[in-house]
């Protein structure tokens, strides 16, 4: 391990100038992955927002029983994927529409609006077809009359999230393979200017795996050096991007998933080593 | 030709019926058979071509045969593991005709890094250095950079280097071919002490005048056939 280090760090010191443009690479690549990350991040939210709003309304025939309701209630709320069951009596309902209608108010005294079951639902439980079992199952109640929950609206919100999810998965795919390429890029002109010291490993007797190590420590180093720098340059970024659109909202990373970016960029890292290292090996 | 059974002792490498053929560059070996047994000195000569490195990557396992079989210390060319092929080169030496060192480092960083490599306790590299650069007639060389030694000191240093696995078998390819006369005979003195002491030595060289001297036993081969085995030296000329 010591040895392995050693040989890791004089990679290093040997080709400042590669290593330098190796890392920045790496950074490069990583950062196009992050702000892809971030993009997708900051749409899911907005998302998300809007997947708040989505509610199941069900109206109950006239002369419905507060007794009924309430179980009906009580039972919808024991559902999975339920997060509240709300009654808005008519009285309630009527209350609500003179707020949001000031006509209303000097037109009607009485409760002519029906009353309403009104369904929250959890997250995870917001697709279309989740959305249709609890519509059917509120169908099935004799005292409702009519579900309302805007189906085709939800249908759109799903489809423009499983494309963002797509695209952002793809592109991120595609950067995060580039970045393997130019790690192993990297560190294959470092096995080759190191092609004597793992001859001479070899005739020795040093196993694959021994003379592997000091590239892979390397390309982890230089994988977790690029996704620190990523990490910075996405930072600016998001400050930029947040100035420039006047609207603080824009997320950056969680710290468990910044952590994730830098440990990706090590794997990234290693995978890279590995390809290199592993070609050479083979054709020694 | 049969394999010739050494009257030393049993093999330590044993090649059977051994063809190598390149897909693109032709036959390099047909038909190889020959003994080398422990502690023994064996030359190994011909022309350019002849195939004389080929035999000896194929000692150090760096090939393997598509025909036949070589076995060097207990180690079948048909049935190692890529993973047994480390193991294998423990129990070798290696020395080349252009020696092979790492130039940005002395002449003890040599020999330490290749101790190192084969996982030699720290406590004990700095004295195995010594005792091998003892050996090879350098102790007072240690802290030199290679560009200040001849080139037959730094066959010295690649010949210790060969050593740090206490090897079974010493193979050296051309080793005094890029050296003057005297150094020549250094050279080849360190690897008779070598010999003596146990390690069986197969060295591949153009020189006849060495072979003719040692009176020692030769492979010679002629364009991958191996055309004489014995230590007959009036047979140089025609072999």
């Amino acid at each position: 391990m010591r040895l392995a280090l050693r040989e890791a760090m004089l990679g290093f010191r040997r080709a400042p100038l590669l290593s330098v443009l190796g890392i920045v690479t790496i950074a490069f690549s990583l950062f196009s992955v992050g702000v892809f990350a971030l993009v997708a991040l900051n749409v899911r939210d907005a998302i998300r927002a809007i997947e708040d709003r989505v509610e199941i309304r069900a109206y109950l025939t006239a002369g419905t029983e507060d007794d009924q309701v309430a179980i009906a209630v009580s039972d919808l709320e024991s559902q999975p994927g339920v997060a509240k069951a709300t009654y808005v009596s008519p009285d309630q309902a009527l209350e609500r529409a003179k707020k949001e209608f000031v006509a209303f108010g000097d037109e009607f005294e009485d409760a002519v609006l029906p009353g309403s079951i009104e369904l929250r639902l959890k997250e995870g439980f917001r697709d279309p077809q989740a959305v249709d079992k609890v519509a059917t199952l509120l169908k099935a109640y004799p005292f409702i009359d009519d579900v309302r929950y805007g189906r085709e609206w939800i249908e759109k919100i799903y489809r423009l999230r499983s494309v963002a999810a797509a695209v952002g998965g793809g592109l991120g795919v595609v950067f995060a393979l580039a970045a393997v390429i130019i790690i192993g890029a990297t560190i294959r002109m470092e096995v080759l200017a190191r092609a004597r010291e793992i001859k001479i490993m070899q005739l020795v007797g040093a196993t694959d795996g021994f003379i592997r190590s000091p590239f892979l420590i390397e390309g982890c180093l230089k994988g977790l050096a690029g996704g620190v720098l990523a990490l910075l340059l996405a930072y600016v970024a998001q400050v930029i991007v947040s100035g420039a659109l006047g609207y603080a909202d824009v997320r950056f990373f969680a710290p468990w998933q910044a952590l994730l970016g830098v440990v990706a960029g090590a794997v990234i890292g290693v995978l890279g080593s590995l390809m290199s290292v592993g070609r050479h090996l083979r054709q020694v | 030709m049969g394999t010739t059974a050494s009257p030393r002792g049993p093999g330590i490498v044993r090649f059977t019926k051994v063809a190598l053929e390149y897909p693109r560059r032709g036959t390099a070996l047909t038909d190889v058979s020959f003994e080398v047994a422990k502690g023994e000195f064996v030359f190994l000569t011909g022309h350019s071509g002849a195939g004389k490195s080929t035999i000896l990557k194929l000692v150090a396992m760096q090939e393997r045969p598509t025909h036949g079989d070589v076995r060097v210390t207990g180690y079948s060319s048909t049935t190692a593991k890529r993973r047994d092929i480390p193991k294998l080169r423990r129990k070798l030496g290696i020395v080349f005709q252009d020696f092979r060192l790492l130039e940005d480092r002395s002449v003890e960083q040599n020999i330490a890094f290749a101790l190192e490599v084969i996982g030699t306790p720290p406590g004990a590299i700095a004295p195995k250095v010594a005792r091998l650069l003892t050996q090879v007639g350098l102790a007072s060389k240690g802290t030199s950079q290679l560009h200040e030694l001849s080139g037959g000191e730094q066959q010295r240093v690649a010949i210790a280097r060969a050593l740090v696995n206490d090897p079974l078998v010493l193979v050296a390819d051309e080793p005094t071919g890029n050296l003057d006369a005297k150094a020549t005979s250094g050279i080849f003195q360190l690897l008779r002490d070598i010999n003596a002491a146990g390690t069986a030595v197969l060295m591949a060289t153009h020189d006849l005048s060495l072979i003719h001297r040692s009176g020692l036993r030769f492979l010679a081969l002629d364009r991958g056939h191996l055309v004489y085995d014995g230590d007959d030296a009036s047979r140089l000329a025609t072999a």
